[in-house]
């Protein structure tokens, strides 16, 4: 089933009279299921075609589907709503809210869908125990580790069980350990729910656990590989 | 639900000198505001008080020929048998008292100073004259023939103290002068300065023998239980052969200058409440652009603008009920302390027949003290919506952008 489909898009920046094409011209689809790396070198237009398919920016020209609804000409409120029930994110940096808890930092999307107290509970004490967080539900981010933090977030993406998760160099800001831990949750929950990832990335760790290598280059894909 | 109110109490915490000095602004701001107008509201019932009791009381009735600016006790003026009308005039209901009063001009003289007055002839017996407090001496007596009370700033500017001998000199009703020797029965004060030292007291009677009046007064000077019923009151008097006047219209300069002082106060509340959003507005500026990636964060999950703006308007929420709670109590308790002692301003004069007391004491209306808190809030959430909204706006990928 395609979770995520994109026709011929192209996103150009225009920085005073200077114009960038960060992605030119760009089709590919997401099928459910998959381990996605996109990779290419910096400027490639990785982290753009993700922040594109994430609803968090919008083509200049073409077409972006989640779940077979155009996302081009939504609103910013409606696309606030397909992100809170249909896409989850994990970012480079440990973005926790540093106010909130483990368990309010995953809690916070369940909130926005508006579960009961009830439901929130359980979902986010099961989240936790997922990412190995559970003892730590009540610790502010700042009495965390970077690893802690990030599969702290990796709940959090996962919390309303969306039909999507993003992420953007996952573990650029962990060493090899915690990068390693981090994406064999990913991994597990993946199999695990046949949730589907989309990582952009670099680090050859995230790329061998990838089902699929998407290779940018210059705004455009230069390859796709799909393997087992 | 979210719970903004906790998220906000704690992005409070983050920066706590911060929240302190901005709840500290608002604080003082409001604790100055409330002050203010309970100063405003005690010089204004002082001055309302004062010019009533002394001066105009709650209605005057007059000879239909009166003209107040004369000080004249020529027959023409005054009104015949007075005691009489004043009796009718108490009986009515919303009439606490009325009482004959003859106005002449005067000057005495002690040796070699003199000082221009007011000879004031009184009912001894009347309540009228409770705001003439005794401090040294008595009153005089509705008899005494030669007995004269003086004011406190008088007997100190030419050396007088109880039965010391004055010299007086009056006009008579046939336009002629008469003087006679007084002695000081008593020292009164009014806490009005201005007032005080420009008036003498003599018992009617001696008042309407030494200036020729003989049974006939000026005015006779009426209070009511309530002085809103002065109209009412008014329109019961006879006034074939009379003029009555209410208060408002013996001191329209009073309650212009009291409508004027509440456009003023307004002016002045702007001011503080403009430099108090100031702040507000800058510390939520300042938190906005500190928390740009988390913004972004909250806006990537799904949070719309409208909950972004509810998120900064409880910190602004939280922020306002703290200052303008403290700078309430603040206010409250220096209006509490200083309508107690008041605050000494001594001789404020006396100009078109308005009179303010030496002291001030603050009043604090719950009026005036809710109005106070309430603007104060309002302002400040009023303040926080641009902030609020400058957040909201961020588009998510922009203020993850700016974040990395």
């Amino acid at each position: 089933m395609e979770v995520a489909k994109l026709t011929n898009v192209t996103r150009v920046y225009k920085i005073g009279q200077v114009e960038t094409r960060a992605l030119n011209g760009v089709s590919m689809d997401i099928q459910s299921g998959e381990f996605t790396s996109l990779v290419g070198p910096s400027g490639s237009g990785k982290t753009t075609l993700l922040q594109l398919i994430g609803c968090l920016d919008q083509p200049t020209s073409g077409k972006v589907f989640i779940a077979g609804q155009e996302t081009t000409g939504l609103n910013r409120n409606q696309r606030a709503d397909l992100r809170k029930s249909a896409i989850g994110f994990v970012f480079q940096f440990f973005a926790l809210i540093p106010t909130l808890t483990a368990y309010e930092n995953v809690e916070m999307p369940l909130l926005l869908n508006g579960k009961s107290a009830a439901q929130r509970k359980q979902r986010v004490m099961e989240l936790l125990e997922g990412v190995g967080m559970a003892d730590r539900a009540n610790n502010r981010p700042d009495q965390l580790s970077g690893g802690q933090q990030q599969r702290v977030a990796v709940a959090r993406a996962l919390a309303t069980d969306p039909k999507l998760i993003l992420a953007d160099e996952p573990t650029a800001n962990l060493d090899t350990e915690n990068g390693e831990q981090v994406m064999e949750i990913m991994k597990k929950l993946n199999s695990e729910t046949g949730a589907t990832f989309v990582f952009a990335t670099h680090d050859p760790r995230v790329i061998k656990y990838a089902s699929r290598i998407v290779t940018l280059k210059d705004g455009v894909i230069d390859a796709d590989n799909r393997g087992s | 639900m979210i719970n903004y109110f906790k998220m906000a109490y704690r992005n409070l915490g983050r920066h706590r000198r911060r929240t302190i000095l901005s709840g500290l602004a608002l604080a003082m701001g409001t604790a100055l505001l409330m002050f203010i107008a309970a100063f405003f509201e005690g010089e204004m019932r002082s001055a309302m008080e004062s010019t009533l009791h002394l001066s105009s009381g709650h209605l005057q009735v007059r000879d239909a020929d009166y003209d107040p600016d004369k000080l004249s006790v020529a027959w023409d003026y005054l009104i015949e048998n007075p005691d009489h009308l004043a009796a009718q005039i108490a009986a009515l209901g919303p009439v606490e008292t009325a009482t004959p009063r003859l106005v002449a001009s005067g000057i005495v003289t002690v040796k070699d100073d003199s000082a221009g007055v007011e000879i004031l002839g009184v009912d001894p017996a009347s309540s009228a004259n409770d705001p003439y407090r005794i401090v040294e001496g008595q009153f005089v007596a509705a008899d005494d023939r030669e007995g004269i009370l003086i004011g406190y700033p008088l007997a100190q500017s030419m050396g007088l103290k109880v039965g010391d001998q004055v010299n007086l000199l009056a006009n008579t009703s046939e336009g002629a002068v008469d003087e006679q020797l007084f002695t000081v029965r008593g020292i009164y004060s009014t806490g009005t300065t201005a007032y005080d030292k420009g008036i003498v007291l003599l018992p009617l009677a001696k008042a309407q023998a030494f200036s020729g009046a003989e049974n006939r007064a000026s005015m006779i000077f009426v209070l009511l239980k309530d002085r809103e019923q002065a109209d009412a009151v008014k329109a019961a008097i006879p006034s074939a052969n009379f003029q009555v006047k209410t208060w408002r219209e013996l001191n329209s300069l009073l309650v212009l200058v009291n409508d004027f002082s509440n456009a003023y106060l307004a002016v002045i509340n702007l001011i503080i409440l403009g430099v108090t959003a100031t702040v507000i507005v800058n510390t939520l500026l300042m938190s906005v652009f500190e928390r740009t990636r988390e913004i972004g964060i909250l806006s990537a999950i799904g949070m719309k603008g409208r909950q972004i703006v509810s998120l900064f308007l409880a910190e602004a929420s939280l922020l306002a009920l703290g200052g303008i709670a403290a700078g309430g109590l603040i206010g409250w308790a220096l209006s509490l302390y200083f309508g107690k002692v008041g605050i000494f301003f001594g001789d404020l004069g006396m100009s078109a027949d308005l009179l303010f007391e030496d002291r001030i004491f603050t009043f604090l209306t719950i009026d005036s003290a809710l109005n106070t808190v309430i603007t104060a809030f309002v302002i400040t959430l009023l303040a926080s919506l641009y902030p609020a909204r400058m957040a909201s706006r961020m588009e998510p990928v922009e203020a993850l952008r700016k974040a990395q």
